[in-house]
């Protein structure tokens, strides 16, 4: 089972579970920025929900099926069509074989993902078949998806149908995500303490340009460190907000280096991460101050309703 | 083993264990000494271990946590728990040793001349005290199988480029402030580049995928001069 990337689109790539265990020689994680948007896809799809798919960004590629298959597009608000049939989202679809899927700009959000029934067939490498692009392995050729890339996936579902079908159920991302409002990103104290300990939560702040998988650069009022003595490199994680001199920070995501020497302001709980992913330059979001008992109670809710759609969309078939 | 280092969290699902605020050779070989021993001892729920400098921060797997039970509680308690292990001297038995040939110099050291000047040295000076010491990786980031070297000679200290060049190639060794390293891939890069190994630092696609890994032992050996004298 095969497709052909016909236009590779903006900034596309294959990507699955988060590469674990490499970080002590510099090597991140990589995987889908937006976790939860990727999982609700491939259950979606009959996936196991951690098996590769294909990150968009903001304007999506042209793909040929050479075979039938079964898909499931989460995420971004996308406009996507199948032979000039609008597709929605967060929808289980049968595509006929010779199907030609355009998925075009994100109208809202910025990352979608497609997952395909059986899962991409990418060969795994440390552990995982995620692109790092910044290293440039994994996926495919460790790029960016171009004209003429071939992906294969394990074959075992065959949908019989000449043209897509749309399963009429669909699934609500919110809370989980919600395009409506500037987000409300929770924060977790760290170990380096602002001059002003409140301004990182009053205002709002700013996606700048120079955002991407590794980390969104953030616009706003100037902070200052405490303490600015000059540090050493330390391990940094996703979700960290790092604060460069200049006094605009930066919000690690999943491409994150593995090490970095500025002085670490906040940790994002894991629950806000999938709306972290889904801003764009130009967005807003603001901060709010929370504890680890608040974190853990928030990253439970969100796997217990990953779960219930899980159960829901298996009990359906 | 709780004595040897503070310990702080990294956000919900990491610990920060800290064994002081400076790069020197006896707090990096206690973090190497801890991860060799954290690694020993390794329980499933352990994702990473992460030796930096001074620091070695543990990335935690909560889901692996019944939902009840608080995860980075549960994971210092299992480190104040443990066996402290043998003492961080030991690490020096384990440590892997490597000699890595360089051209120091010309196409491959652009930087090299202008750091002898900066350094008031002749470069057969530089290159002698470049590969005189036996250097420590004392942590890999930036890029995946970068070596952060500790153990280089003060009088080769040298700031990195102002502006950083747009390309240094695979393999080029640099000098920036008291630290040396080796760049593995081609890329942009700020550091004063005085040579270039053959030698590959990093294959995603192998079982050791980092030729250097934290805590081993490194020398430089210059071949140029090894081929004129046995010529």
């Amino acid at each position: 089972m095969s497709l052909t990337i016909l236009a590779g689109g903006l900034l596309s790539s294959v990507q699955g579970r988060t590469r674990i265990g490499w970080r002590h020689l510099g090597v991140g994680g990589s995987g889908a920025l937006d976790a939860f948007s990727f999982a609700v896809a491939n259950l979606l799809a009959g996936n196991v929900a951690d098996a590769a798919t294909i990150e968009i960004t903001l304007a999506g590629p042209r793909l040929h099926f050479d075979d039938a298959a079964r898909i499931a597009i989460c995420g971004a608000e996308i406009d996507a069509n199948v032979d000039g049939q609008a597709l929605p989202s967060w929808r289980r679809i049968d595509i006929p074989a010779g199907s030609e899927l355009r998925l075009g700009t994100c109208r809202r959000g910025a990352r979608a993902y497609l997952a395909i029934a059986g899962g991409l067939d990418i060969e795994c490498v440390l552990g995982s078949p995620s692109t790092d692009l910044r290293a440039g392995f994994g996926g495919v050729a460790g790029r960016t998806l171009q004209a003429g890339d071939r992906l294969d996936w394990a074959g075992g579902f065959h949908p019989q149908c000449e043209r897509a079908v749309i399963d009429t159920r669909w699934i609500d991302p919110a809370p989980d995500l919600d395009f409506s409002a500037a987000p409300i990103i929770h924060v977790l104290p760290a170990g380096d303490a602002l001059a002003n300990a409140e301004a990182l939560f009053t205002g709002t702040w700013k996606v700048g340009t120079a955002s991407n998988r590794q980390g969104l650069r953030l616009e706003g009022a100037q902070l200052q460190i405490a303490d600015p003595r000059e540090r050493i490199s330390e391990p940094v994680f996703p979700g960290t907000l790092q604060l460069p001199p200049d006094g605009q920070p930066i919000l690690l995501l999943a491409d994150a280096q593995t090490h970095g020497g500025y002085p670490r302001i906040g940790h994002v709980i894991h629950a806000d991460w999938p709306r972290l992913a889904q801003l764009r330059a130009g967005d807003s979001l603001r901060f709010v101050p929370c504890d680890a008992r608040q974190a853990q109670q928030k990253r439970l809710e969100q796997r217990q309703r990953l779960a219930r759609m899980a159960i829901a969309i298996a009990a359906k078939g | 083993m709780s004595s040897a280092f503070n310990v702080e969290t990294l956000g919900e699902d990491a610990l920060l264990l800290r064994f002081g605020h400076a790069i020197d050779p006896q707090t990096n070989r206690r973090v190497h000494a801890c991860a060799a021993a954290l690694a020993r001892q390794r329980p499933p729920w352990l994702l990473d271990i992460v030796p930096a400098f001074s620091t070695l921060a543990l990335a935690i797997d909560v889901e692996a946590f019944n939902d009840s039970s608080e995860p980075l509680a549960d994971a210092r308690r299992w480190l104040e728990s443990l066996d402290p292990g043998r003492p961080g001297a030991d690490i020096d038995e384990d440590a892997r040793r490597h000699e890595i040939p360089l051209h120091y110099g010309g196409e491959h050291g652009p930087d090299l001349e202008a750091l002898a000047r900066h350094a008031g040295l002749s470069v057969a000076q530089v290159i002698a005290l470049h590969t005189a010491v036996e250097y420590r990786v004392g942590m890999l980031g930036f890029a995946p199988g970068f070596p952060y070297l500790i153990g280089m000679d003060e009088r080769l200290s040298m700031p990195r480029h102002a502006t950083p060049r747009t390309r240094v190639q695979a393999g080029s060794v640099g000098i920036a402030g008291a630290q040396t390293g080796i760049y593995p891939g081609t890329g942009p890069g700020g550091w004063q580049i005085i040579g270039r190994t053959d030698a590959i630092l990093f294959d995603a696609t192998q079982e050791r995928p980092a030729l250097l890994e934290p805590g081993d032992r490194v020398r430089f050996i210059d071949i140029d001069a090894r081929q004129e004298s046995s010529s």
